[in-house]
């Protein structure tokens, strides 16, 4: 017997990216490819045709019988196509892995629900396909229904159910899977905060139970909570694995630039992202000057630059300040006020720079993270980037400095106390 | 002495280990994958049938409603405007029985034939043999099938036609016709993966291979030097002997060896459907 759980040897993965644009390939691109073929050969025009990416490479790791990895890493570094690959919905390049015991994964809860079906019928259906038995799921029925809360409504079709409702009875039902391995992919972001925090304890539940788990999320306090060890990945490779509180500063404090100012580059943006080209996000101090540390006594301008290269309707740029743990502080569109809004219903082709100034007395000391979004409401997301820059806070002078001890909390506004003795 | 060796927890549950890598060449059929999955495959055939006539008014009646008009169309064009013979059968237990048949052949063809862009959330996100999505949706038209049957049991019954011994051949009917139609289902869903080409191909090759089959006249109007071609399309072997196992006389199909043929052919779309399967499941989540 082995005493690992999950063995990963060199793993890779690549798309060829031109089959990825045109996703609707018709039989006739394919013909006229075939008998184009000799043509561009001779041309040697081929190897152009088709470009690969690799999503993944060269990725090694191994986790142990009973142990909760956790897999850190911003979009598009490489997460999901692993666990893919992990729970064989998608086939590998090169490389292998092993794996020593019934795989259960969780790439998304409530996998093939269907709407026409009740609330029970789904637990079964669902259930099947995250491979329990028949069997298993009967005995289970009850505490799954019980977890869930829908009771009342579980000969309902869920079609009727509200979202919240629908995301609970999927998530229960992944809950209650039993499999040796477990694999799970942000799932944990369904539902209210009430049901998140149950989760999270079911969870953990499973994480102390002895079973392995590989857990993915952008969550930092959910990693930190679940997870003893982790690794981080960074464009298709791992960069990094230590105990999970290293993993993530280490997580947190690479790949940023340190200057305060972040610039993006024509590769790095996506085709989805057109007509909208993010080029740089800095802060600037009151003196104007762009820097990675800011006083929290003071004012922080955030400046966001960019292109249009055609106008969008209803576009809207906004900001989402997080702390380290990933936390959010707030979110700030730049068409918040009417005004604004009113004026840029439609933003015409050009270059911009939107700012926005957080005011003083707001941030306490620490490290923050500036996310970045690009949207048109309910219609597109054109660009978004949850860690496109971080800056830290020097609190000097800040209320309640005379104590130097640290202050809970990710604001440290002045409120103004007035003290009077009553009568 | 007495430390016999007892199966420790690890080697009861027998954890196997699974190994995943690029699969080269055809890959095999990983038949021991499909049994292990079975109850999905169950799962998902009810789940079809559960369904299919969710919010209608009329519910499962529409399964014979749908071959009883087909009927009465059929019976005026092909009965009383061009008076194609029917063997000596009744006219309506002629056509009412092809058209049966006929439709749990081509409901079959094209469910399986969407079923893999259909289940595409399935496909993209948990592991199951993909090889049960298109099956489910062959056997979900059975039940279907069976409720349309039952008026074809009556109406044998009106025309006073008693069932020989030749009713026992009926299961391997349609098992000819479930098989064919996986065959090209399989082809036909991982195709349409790939090209979405497929979803207009599709109409058109049910009605021209309804026009290709004995659905509207009998076999015995082709002429004889030509039956081993036509025989070709194994549904002429489905839709003749179905009614000869119903009726057992009348029908010309006794010719073994041009049920061969179609058997044959049969297991050729079938075997090869499967290979062209496995060899592009493996793109199917990238692809979908």
């Amino acid at each position: 017997m082995s005493e690992y759980a999950i063995k990963v040897e060199n793993l890779g993965k690549h798309y060829r990216i031109g089959a990825q644009v045109d996703r609707f390939r018709t039989l006739r691109d394919t013909i006229a490819d075939t008998v184009t073929w000799p043509l561009r050969a001779l041309r040697g025009q081929l190897p152009s045709g088709y470009e690969t990416v690799w999503a993944l490479r060269d990725v090694s790791f191994d986790v142990r019988k009973g142990q909760v990895l956790g897999v850190i890493g911003r979009n598009g570094a490489g997460k999901s196509t692993l666990l893919k690959i992990l729970s064989r919905v998608t086939e590998p390049s090169q490389g292998r892995a092993e794996i020593t015991g019934r795989v259960g994964s969780l790439l998304e809860v409530g996998t093939g629900f269907h709407p026409e079906l009740t609330g029970r019928e789904n637990i079964f259906l669902n259930g099947a396909i995250l491979g329990m038995k028949r069997g298993e799921i009967n005995a289970k029925m009850e505490e799954i229904i019980e977890f869930a809360g829908v009771r009342k409504f579980i000969e309902t079709p869920v079609k009727r159910y509200s979202s919240g409702m629908y995301l609970r009875l999927a998530f229960s039902v992944a809950a209650h899977l039993e499999p040796e391995i477990l694999v799970v992919d942000e799932v944990l972001a369904v539902g209210d905060a009430e049901f998140q925090r149950k989760c999270l304890g079911k969870m953990s539940d499973v994480a102390q139970q002895g079973r392995t788990v590989l857990f993915v999320s952008h969550d930092m306090s959910a990693i930190l909570r679940l997870t003893d060890e982790s690794i981080v990945l960074d464009k298709g490779q791992v960069i990094h694995r230590a105990p999970t509180q290293q993993a993530v500063d280490f997580y947190m404090s690479s790949g940023f630039s340190q200057s305060g100012e972040r610039n993006w580059s024509a590769d790095e943006i996506s085709a989805d992202a057109q007509p909208f080209c993010p080029v740089a996000l800095r802060v600037r101090n009151p003196q104007g000057e762009v820097s990675d540390t800011m006083r929290s006594t003071e004012p922080i301008t955030v400046e966001l630059e960019y292109q249009l290269e055609e106008p969008i309707q209803a576009l809207r740029l906004g900001i989402y300040l997080q702390t380290v743990r990933g936390e959010v502080v707030f979110t700030s569109f730049d068409t918040d006020s009417p005004e604004q809004y009113e004026r840029y219903a439609t933003r015409p082709a050009g270059h911009f720079v939107s700012r926005c100034q957080i005011p003083a007395n707001l941030l306490n000391e620490g490290q923050y993270v500036v996310g970045l979004n690009a949207s048109a409401f309910r219609v597109k997301r054109y660009f978004q980037d949850e860690r496109a820059l971080a800056f830290s806070i020097d609190a000097a002078g800040a209320p309640g400095k005379q104590w130097g001890e640290v202050r809970l909390g990710p604001v440290r506004p002045d409120l103004n106390w007035h003290i009077e003795e009553a009568a | 002495m007495t430390e016999t060796t007892l199966p420790t927890k690890a080697d009861t549950q027998a954890s196997e280990t699974l190994v995943i890598q690029p699969t080269r060449g055809l890959g095999s059929l990983n038949l021991r994958d499909l049994w292990r999955y079975r109850e999905l495959a169950y799962f998902l055939t009810w789940r079809d049938i559960k369904v299919r006539y969710k919010q209608t008014l009329l519910g499962a009646a529409w399964a014979i409603i749908q071959p009883l008009l087909q009927m009465i169309v059929f019976n005026f064009l092909f009965g009383n405007l061009a008076e194609i013979p029917t063997d000596g059968i009744p006219r309506p237990v002629f056509t009412y029985s092809a058209l049966l048949v006929w439709n749990l052949f081509s409901k079959a063809l094209s469910d399986a034939g969407r079923s893999l862009v259909a289940n595409r959330n399935m496909i993209t996100k948990v592991y199951f043999p993909r090889l049960l999505i298109p099956l489910s949706s062959v056997l979900g038209g059975i039940v279907d099938f069976a409720i349309a049957f039952v008026i074809l049991l009556g109406m044998m019954f009106y025309y006073e036609i008693t069932p020989t011994v030749s009713i026992w051949t009926l299961p391997l009917f349609l098992l000819l016709a479930l098989v064919t139609a996986l065959g090209i289902g399989l082809w036909l869903s991982a195709l349409n993966v790939n090209y979405r080409d497929i979803r207009y191909i599709m109409p058109f090759l049910t009605q021209f291979w309804l026009l290709a089959s004995p659905v509207a006249y009998p076999l015995s109007e082709i002429s004889d030097t030509w039956r081993w071609l036509y025989s070709l399309n194994p549904m002429v072997a489905v839709v003749e002997g179905f009614r000869w196992a119903l009726v057992g006389q009348g029908s010309t199909y006794d010719a073994m060896p041009l049920l061969w043929i179609s058997i044959l052919s049969s297991l050729v779309l079938l075997i090869s459907g499967l290979f062209y399967f496995r060899r592009m499941e493996r793109t199917f989540a990238d692809m979908v």
